[in-house]
């Protein structure tokens, strides 16, 4: 090897549209992921371009053949905390949300409304919120959970069980905020945890 | 995971059952993944192939585990 290599892989075209087509397959994901990261469709949208941008701009350090979901989950993840300590994201629920009501299981008597369980996951925090997005609606593992997330799977499993308890606990009780939210609190309580998160402090004793 | 399939009985404990809950957070997630994708995303696709990555990078660095630089987007708004 001469010091002379580049710094960086140059990638064949070939390689590039494979980067293209496996990014653009992965948009309709990164969509769904940012709009339960952060509620509001607009503001979705905004981070996944963001997200696009980013990734294109660091598709050399991607590899090939590794998960470009799980890649671009990380770009997604790095740029809604970075916008979220700007406050960028207001904690907004989606209004838009349809008031379709799932289906009761057998036995339920009470049926669930979609839009309640949008508003009770926008509650839980950040850090929760999202594991529990990466594993229960994403279809990641833990262990990939953990990846993306950068932390312990032991942690992973920990914030889904919470996420889990919280949200049981909320719809089973009727205990989710109201449209139209003016819930200070769990608002003011979501960005104070994720300054802990964004600073990489108090996460692991939390769980 | 043994799913046992005994019929809820009213009123009985729900923690050890999948919650009811669990299939709309997939629903959410789904309905999402399936809309129609907006045009700007068509758009910005399709521009993507003229953007040098790497003057892109100078202000987008982000791929990876890094934490992106606080002053990366600041022209957007």
């Amino acid at each position: 090897m001469s010091d002379s290599d580049p710094p960086e892989p140059r990638r064949s075209a070939g390689e590039k549209a494979d980067f293209k087509r496996e990014l653009t397959a992965v948009v309709p994901h990164l969509r769904a992921f940012a709009r339960g990261l952060c509620g509001r469709p607009d503001m979705a949208d905004d981070l996944v371009q963001e997200t696009l941008l980013k990734a294109w701009a660091a598709q050399d350090r991607f590899e090939p053949g590794t998960s470009m979901r799980a890649w671009t989950f990380v770009i997604l993840r790095n740029a809604y905390l970075t916008d979220m300590r700007r406050n960028r994201f207001r904690g907004e629920y989606d209004e838009g949300v349809a008031e379709r009501i799932l289906t009761a299981p057998a036995g339920q008597e009470e049926p669930i409304h979609l839009s309640d369980l949008h508003r009770a996951l926008m509650t839980l925090p950040p850090e929760r919120r999202e594991a529990l997005l990466l594993v229960g609606a994403g279809g990641f593992s833990y262990e990939e959970a953990a990846e993306i997330c950068g932390c312990a799977v032991g942690t992973i499993k920990s914030r889904v069980g919470r996420a889990r308890a919280a949200l049981t606990e909320m719809l089973a009780n009727g205990n989710v905020p109201r449209r139209s939210t003016d819930d200070e609190v769990a608002h003011r309580a979501i960005l104070e945890e994720l300054d802990e998160v964004a600073a990489g402090n108090g996460v692991s004793s939390r769980g | 995971m043994a799913s046992d399939r005994k019929p809820p009985s009213a009123g009985g404990k729900q923690a050890q059952r999948v919650p009811a809950w669990a299939d709309g957070l997939k629903q959410l997630y789904d309905s999402v993944v399936e809309e129609d994708l907006p045009d700007s995303f068509k758009t910005l696709l399709a521009r993507l192939d003229e953007l040098d990555p790497r003057r892109l990078g100078d202000g987008l660095a982000g791929g990876g585990r890094a934490s992106p630089s606080p002053d990366d987007r600041e022209a957007q708004t």
